[in-house]
C-alpha cells in the first residue's frame, strides 16, 4: 500500500535501495509522534535551545498606517540561527538520536536550512555534510561561512542549474550509499513520505503558539494568515493553527521573480505554469517543460526559488482551503524596507514575500481585520542581497575597502593588519 | 496486480541466447549524449561487438538513481535539445535496425508528462520490449505495471542488497522479462567489487523469483564479468561504457565489450 498522500498529491518514488530506510524511518516518526515524552523533550529543547516561544509582535505603526486594520507577525526570526529552520533540524536531530544514527546530509538553498542543520548536528554531536548549489554558494556566502565555521562540510553543487533541486538531488545520491548511518535532515515540507508530514508536525509548532498568542492579544482568531511558500514549511507550520477554523483564511505567498509573466518566478500554486508532476520522491505541482524536464526557477530570495511544493499545500490549494498569491522581487525588497522603517524588524528577502502579500491586500479588507503574518527568518544574511536590490553606496565603498585590505593582505602574507 | 497472465517478450530471448554463451551483457546508453547520431553509431558497435540486450535511458532533469558521469550526461543530453519526441522516433529506427531487445529506462515524470498510459503505448509501438523506472517502487507502480502487460511490455523490477527477504519476494513475485539487480548501495558509476557479499545477495535475489537476473552498478571489466559468470543470467554495463567512449568514440566502446567476453 502506497502511504502519504493529501489528496492526490505526495507518495513515496524512491529508488529500491532506500525503501528500507524510509520504512525504518516512518516507524521511528510514528513511535516518536505516539510518544507525548518525546513532544514534550522536544519542546523542552527548543524553549532552552531556540527561544521559543517565539514572540508574537503587534505591528503597531504599520496597523496605523492601514486605517487601524491590526497586523499581528510572528516572529520565527528570533529563533536560533534566525529562521524557523531550527525547529525542523532539532526536531529530526532528537529523532537521529532515537535512531542511533550518527552522521546527517542535508541540502540548503538559501543556506538558513544548512546554517540550522550544521548548529544542531554541533549541539548533538554528529558529523554533518551540508549540499548546496555553487550558484546559492556564491550568493549566500555569510551562511557558508557559518556552516564552515561550525564543522559542517559544505559541498557545492555544479550539476543541473545549480541551485536548490540540485543540492536536494545530491543529498539523495549522498544517501542511497550512506543510509545505514546517515539521516537526510529535508529542510521542508517536501520529498518523499513521511517527510512533508513530519516536518509538518515539527513545525506546527508555530501556529499553536501563534493561535494562542493572538487569542490572547486580539482577543479573537485572525481574518487571515500569511506566509511564504518555498516549499511550504513554515507555512504548514502556521496554518496547522488554524486549519479546523474555516473563517481563517489561509494565503500562501509564492516568490513572483520578475513577474509571472516573465516566466522568471518560483510560482508553483499561484501561477498557471506549474503541472503535477513526480520528481524528487514525491507528486506535486512542478514548475517543468512539456517533456516532464524540471524548468530554471528566479526569486530575489533563494529559499523560495524551489521547483517543487509541499503535497500538502498542493492539496489545500485543491481543496480550496488555502489561497496561493506571488510577491515580486522588487514588491518584497519595498516591503522588507517597509517592515523596517515602521517596525525595526528586519525580515529576510523570504518572510518578506508574506509581508509584501499582506500589505498588497490589506487595503480591500474591511476596518476591523486582523491579519497575522509569519515572519519566518531575519535578514541579515540577505546584507548583500538587500545592499545590491537598495544600490547603498556606502555599503559598496566598505565593500571596496575590505577587498582592497585583503588584496593587500594577500600580497604581503607577513602582514597581519 | 497479478502476474498471471503476462507472457514475457524478453525471458524467451534471454534463454534461446543463454543456450549459446554462459553470461549476456546488458549495456546502457544515454540517448541524446553527445547526440542521438552518435548513440546510433555506438549502438552498431555495441550490438557488432555482440551485446546482448540495450537499456536507452531517455534523459531526465532529475536522475536521482544515478551517480555523477550519468546524472551530467543527462543534463547535457537536455541542454542540447532533446526532446521526448526525438527521442522515441530514434528509439523506432534502432529498434527496427538491430535484432537484439531494447528497453527504455527513464524516470517516472517522463512517462507521466506525458500519460502514463500513452507513454507506455507509445514505447510498445517505438519497439522496445521493457521498461526500467528506479524512482517507481512496487508500491506506486500497480497502473503502469498493468499497462506494460497489456501493451506487451516487461516491467523490470529491481532488487537491492538492503531490500528484506520478504520484500524481495513481492518484488520477485511481478517480475516479468528479468530482474535488475543493483549490486551494492549507492548511485551509479561507483566501484563495486564482486565478492561474496554480491553473490550472497545474488542467491537471495534468485531464491525470491523465477525470472532471470540481471546484475549492474559499477560492472567494468572482464573479470567483473566472469565473477557473475554462473550467478546471473546478465551483466549489466554503463558508466564504463560511456568511459570508453568518452576516451576513444564509437570504436573504442566497441572494443570494450569484446574485451569483456575474455573466453570468446
Ligand atoms: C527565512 C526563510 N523563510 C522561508 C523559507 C522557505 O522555506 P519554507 O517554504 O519551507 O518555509 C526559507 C528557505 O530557505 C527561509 O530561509
Amino acid at each position: 500500500m502506497s502511504q502519504g498522500y493529501f489528496g492526490a498529491f505526495g507518495g513515496a518514488f524512491i529508488p529500491e535501495i532506500l525503501h528500507q530506510t524510509f520504512a525504518e524511518l516512518t516507524a521511528a516518526y510514528e513511535a516518536a509522534r505516539a510518544d507525548a515524552d518525546f513532544w514534550s523533550e522536544y519542546l523542552t529543547v527548543m524553549e532552552n535551545y531556540s527561544g521559543r516561544p517565539t514572540p508574537l509582535t503587534y505591528a503597531e505603526n504599520l496597523s496605523a498606517a492601514f486605517g487601524g486594520r491590526r497586523i499581528y507577525i510572528k516572529r520565527e526570526d528570533l529563533n536560533q540561527t534566525g529562521a524557523h529552520k531550527a525547529n525542523n533540524v532539532m526536531g529530526q536531530g532528537l529523532l537521529v538520536k532515537r535512531m542511533g544514527k550518527s552522521r546527517v546530509i542535508a541540502e540548503t538553498g538559501a543556506g538558513q536550512h544548512g546554517v540550522a542543520t550544521a548548529t544542531m548536528a554541533a549541539r548533538l554531536g554528529l558529523e554533518c555534510t551540508i549540499y548546496m548549489g555553487a550558484k546559492d554558494v556564491a550568493r549566500q556566502r555569510p551562511n557558508v561561512f557559518w556552516m564552515e565555521q561550525l564543522g559542517a562540510t559544505v559541498i557545492p553543487v555544479t550539476s543541473g542549474d545549480q541551485t536548490l533541486k540540485d543540492a536536494v538531488n545530491e543529498a539523495m545520491r549522498d544517501w542511497v550509499g550512506s543510509m545505514d548511518g546517515t539521516h537526510y535532515v529535508l529542510g521542508t515540507a517536501c520529498g518523499a513520505h513521511p517527510f512533508p508530514e513530519m516536518v509538518s508536525w515539527f513545525q506546527s509548532v508555530i501556529g499553536s503558539e501563534a493561535r494562542g498568542q493572538i487569542l490572547k492579544q486580539a482577543g479573537r482568531l485572525p481574518d487571515r494568515v500569511y506566509a511564504c511558500v518555498g516549499g511550504g514549511s513554515n507555512a504548514m507550520g502556521i496554518f496547522q493553527g488554524f486549519l479546523d477554523a474555516p473563517d481563517v483564511e489561509l494565503i500562501g505567498v509564492e516568490a513572483g521573480g520578475l513577474g509571472l509573466a516573465t516566466g522568471l518566478h518560483a510560482a508553483r500554486l499561484a501561477s498557471a505554469d506549474a503541472e503535477v508532476g513526480i520528481a524528487q520522491g514525491y507528486k506535486t505541482y512542478f514548475l517543468q517543460d512539456d517533456d516532464g524536464q524540471m524548468k530554471t526557477t528566479h526569486s530575489v530570495a533563494a529559499g523560495l526559488d524551489y521547483v517543487g511544493v509541499s503535497p500538502i499545500l498542493a492539496n489545500l490549494h485543491e481543496t480550496g482551503r488555502a489561497r496561493f498569491i506571488a510577491a515580486t522581487d522588487a514588491e518584497v525588497v519595498e516591503a522588507l524596507k517597509r517592515l523596517m522603517k515602521a517596525e525595526g524588524i528586519i525580515g529576510a528577502l523570504e518572510s518578506s514575500h508574506a509581508v509584501a502579500g499582506a500589505l498588497r491586500e490589506l487595503p480591500d479588507t474591511p476596518e476591523d481585520t486582523v491579519i497575522l503574518i509569519n515572519l519566518s527568518g531575519r535578514g541579515d544574511k540577505d546584507i548583500f542581497t538587500i545592499a545590491d536590490a537598495l544600490h547603498d553606496p556606502k555599503w559598496e565603498a566598505f565593500i571596496q575597502e575590505k577587498a582592497d585590505q585583503y588584496a593587500k593582505r594577500a600580497n604581503n602574507p607577513g602582514d597581519a593588519s | 496486480m497479478s502476474a498471471a497472465a503476462h507472457t514475457s517478450a524478453i525471458e524467451p530471448i534471454i534463454r534461446e541466447k543463454l543456450s549459446e554463451k554462459p553470461i549476456l551483457l546488458m549495456a546502457h546508453l544515454v540517448l541524446g549524449y553527445p547526440s542521438i547520431e552518435e548513440n546510433k553509431k555506438v549502438i552498431a558497435q555495441m550490438v557488432d561487438a555482440g551485446v546482448d540486450l540495450i537499456e536507452l535511458q531517455i534523459p531526465f532533469s532529475e536522475p536521482i538513481a544515478d551517480g555523477p558521469v550519468i546524472a551530467q550526461a543527462n543534463q547535457a543530453a537536455i541542454d542540447a535539445g532533446f526532446r521526448v519526441d526525438a527521442g522515441l522516433e530514434a528509439i523506432a529506427e534502432i529498434t527496427l535496425t538491430h535484432d537484439i531487445p531494447f528497453l527504455i529506462m527513464t524516470y517516472v515524470n517522463i512517462l507521466h508528462a506525458r500519460g502514463m498510459g500513452q507513454f507506455i503505448s507509445d514505447a510498445a509501438k517505438a519497439g522496445v520490449k521493457g521498461l526500467i523506472v528506479p524512482d517507481l517502487p512496487l508500491q506506486e507502480a500497480g497502473e503502469a505495471i498493468a499497462w506494460s502487460r497489456e501493451a506487451g511490455l516487461d516491467w523490470i523490477q529491481l532488487m537491492t542488497p538492503t531490500s528484506h527477504d520478504d520484500r524481495l519476494a513481492a518484488i520477485g513475485a511481478e517480475a516479468d522479462g528479468f530482474v535488475y539487480c543493483v549490486a551494492r548501495r549507492g548511485v551509479t558509476g561507483k566501484n563495486t567489487s564482486f565478492d561474496d557479499s554480491v553473490g550472497a545477495f545474488v542467491t537471495r535475489c534468485r531464491a525470491a523469483t523465477k525470472a532471470p537476473l540481471a546484475v549492474g552498478f559499477g560492472v567494468k571489466n572482464a573479470e567483473d564479468v566472469a565473477y557473475l559468470q554462473g550467478k546471473a543470467e546478465i551483466a549489466v554495463v554503463g558508466t564504463a561504457a560511456i568511459a570508453a567512449h568518452r576516451e576513444g568514440g564509437a570504436e573504442a566502446v566497441g572494443r570494450f565489450f569484446r574485451g569483456l567476453r575474455p573466453a570468446d
